[in-house]
């Protein structure tokens, strides 16, 4: 089994305000604007270093995403930021009017996603977004694991044209891909190659699958685990590379079995290799208060929830 | 510069090129196309300043964004005829595999378009984006916008004023086209909009009116009075009244061509009060 190094708990969040940072000093088309959440979205520096390219517009989601276009026009590369909840479905139609349909080159950015956020509750913690924004032709949706990967990300975004919906949190979690891991959007990372089952995760699920395959394997289970970052484009190919091998998958994420990343890959399988696959998901419900973890653990969002998954998919081979 | 009376013949060519697009599908917008059309033809060959061509970031000229995009007639046949695009294209407004959809897109790269609209209060924010972005590429050009005034009832319409004022967007000239009316009735039964104006004003913009927006000489006039007052530290508004459906005597003076296609006959009358002058696509 490839061993990880938890090289200290950051948050996700704290990884697009490093990867802000470093856009600020090296694309001067990059520019930021931001609804009341400065603090939360960890971009203070980027905005001390660059006032000029910084628009506060207060609590007004839905005029920060037209501006954001408009600002494409003229060739800038806005990047909002506040809640996931308010990035998304707050602002469904003018994402998918003004940005979307218009193919401007806007990057989302969306901080608190998931149950993670915690003791805020369900109003703040969507777990819908993934599918509100794969859902729109041309949208682009990454949901990195850990600090390093959510900088490398937000780098990557900027390079790329197009509408980008890009996902972070808010707990410090293991941050263990490597400092320089180069980001290519649409590339799934394979983390540790097995035979009996294929894992494949998102986000902060993606340390939580490593510690189940760990627990398998003193098991006598070899379980496959890929790091899907990008969740449209899906790495179709590396999936069903993965599958036709283990001839199983359980899919984990932090966001509803309905419209998330086990979806996308039920559709690749259905498609091209039917197989067995299990979710760790919520189950079509809101959060509610509660720690991070114990949230994770209540709603089956762990370790402990995709060893169990495992063990069922494997009876079903 | 094109006088007055070429304007004018632009005028009336525009209007049957309204009435015949409209008719030819059997859908789309008339009445407010045809109450704003004095204003795109002045604003397009009059006030605006615009390079050749068309390249989306539109740097070094002037810019418009359309927020009621129902009123796409109008806009396309403006644009065709100033040249963004042939005028025979006209031909296949709302028809499938068109470039002129039913409300403007950037999907099929229409030249002219920059921004989709149609679902209705988004137009200004997107407008005052494309403004701060000319301030940050010190291109002194300016930014220009229409609204519908029953789309102010969006809220999103209310942010953005808010933030334009407050962030001293002085490069933006939004005209409200105060026709009174929208699909289910007069403006002021369906939600009162009450004094435009002066809801513009002490949200901290800089308002002028035109009292008769279907008055040539007067929106020249008007919009550049509002084109003097940019550069001073406020967002300029233009409150434009017209009368939905002007220039076809039975359109006027009702909600009911808000989103109807006159029959052949009523197409004659119509086109009849608009005797050809430029050529018909």
């Amino acid at each position: 089994m490839t061993t990880y190094t938890d090289q200290g708990k950051q948050d996700t969040r704290s990884g697009f305000g490093a990867g802000m940072t470093e856009l600020g000093r090296t694309n001067p088309n990059v520019v930021a604007l931001c609804a009341d959440l400065v603090g939360s979205l960890k971009i203070q520096t980027f905005i001390d270093e660059n006032p000029e390219r910084f628009f506060q517009v207060g609590i007004a989601e839905a005029n920060m995403m037209g501006i954001a276009a408009g600002l494409t026009i003229g060739g800038k590369i806005p990047f909002t930021g506040t809640f996931a909840n308010f990035s998304t479905g707050r602002v469904y139609d003018q994402i998918r009017q003004s940005i979307a349909y218009s193919d401007k080159n806007v990057k989302i950015c969306a901080s608190h996603a998931g149950i993670t956020l915690g003791e805020d509750g369900a109003t703040h913690q969507i777990l819908e977004d993934i599918g509100l924004m794969k859902m729109l032709p041309g949208m682009t949706v990454i949901n990195p694991c850990d600090f390093n990967q959510t900088k490398a990300a937000t780098l990557a975004i900027a390079e790329h044209h197009g509408p980008v919906y890009l996902r972070f949190g808010r707990p410090k979690v293991a941050n263990f891909t490597p400092v320089d891991q180069k980001f290519e959007i649409g590339k799934a990372l394979m983390l540790n190659e097995g035979t009996d089952v294929t894992i494949i995760a998102t986000g902060h699920l993606v340390w939580q699958a490593l510690i189940a395959a760990e627990n398998l394997e003193n098991q006598g289970i070899s379980a496959e685990v890929i790091n899907i970052h990008t969740i449209k484009p899906l790495d179709d190919e590396a999936i069903l590379a993965s599958v036709k091998k283990t001839g199983c998958v359980v899919t984990a994420e932090e966001h509803n079995f309905l419209g998330g990343l086990g979806e996308s890959v039920s559709r690749v399988l259905a498609t091209h290799h039917p197989a067995p696959q299990e979710f760790v998901a919520t189950q079509d419900t809101f959060g509610e208060s509660g720690t991070p973890d114990q949230l994770m653990d209540k709603y089956g969002l762990n370790n402990k929830a995709i060893e169990a998954s495992v063990l069922k998919v494997l009876k079903r081979k | 510069m094109p006088n007055t009376q070429e304007l004018q013949d632009l005028v009336t060519q525009v209007r049957r090129d309204i009435l015949r697009m409209v008719h030819k599908v059997n859908s789309g917008h008339p009445g407010g196309s045809l109450g704003c059309t004095e204003f795109f033809v002045a604003l397009y060959n009059e006030v605006m300043e615009l390079k050749d061509g068309f390249d989306m970031d539109g740097i070094d000229e002037d810019l418009f964004f359309l927020s009621n995009g129902h009123i796409s007639p109008v806009f396309y046949s403006v644009l065709a005829r100033k040249g963004y695009f042939p005028v025979d294209e006209l031909n296949t407004f709302r028809l499938i595999d068109s470039r002129l959809q039913g409300h403007p897109t950037t999907h099929e790269g229409l030249p002219g378009v920059r921004i989709a609209s149609g679902s209705l209060g988004q137009g200004m924010s997107v407008a005052i984006g494309a403004a701060q972005a000319k301030k940050l590429n010190g291109d002194s050009h300016l930014v220009y916008s229409l609204h519908g005034d029953g789309e102010l009832q969006e809220g999103q319409n209310w942010e953005a004023i808010m933030y334009a004022a407050g962030n001293k967007v002085d490069n933006l000239i939004a005209t409200v086209d105060r026709n009174g009316q929208q699909i289910d009735g007069g403006t002021e039964d369906v939600l009162p909009l009450g004094d435009v104006s002066e809801k513009f004003r002490v949200f901290g913009w800089d308002v002028l009116e035109i009292e008769n927006g279907n008055d040539l000489d007067q929106v020249i006039a008007g919009l550049k009075e509002a084109k003097s007052r940019t550069g001073k530290g406020k967002p300029v508004c233009v409150v434009m009244t017209t009368e939905m459906g002007n220039g076809v005597d039975f359109m006027m003076h009702t909600h009911a061509w808000h989103g109807k296609a006159p029959s052949d006959e009523q197409l004659e009358t119509a086109l009849s009060q608009n005797p050809e002058t430029l050529g018909d696509y």
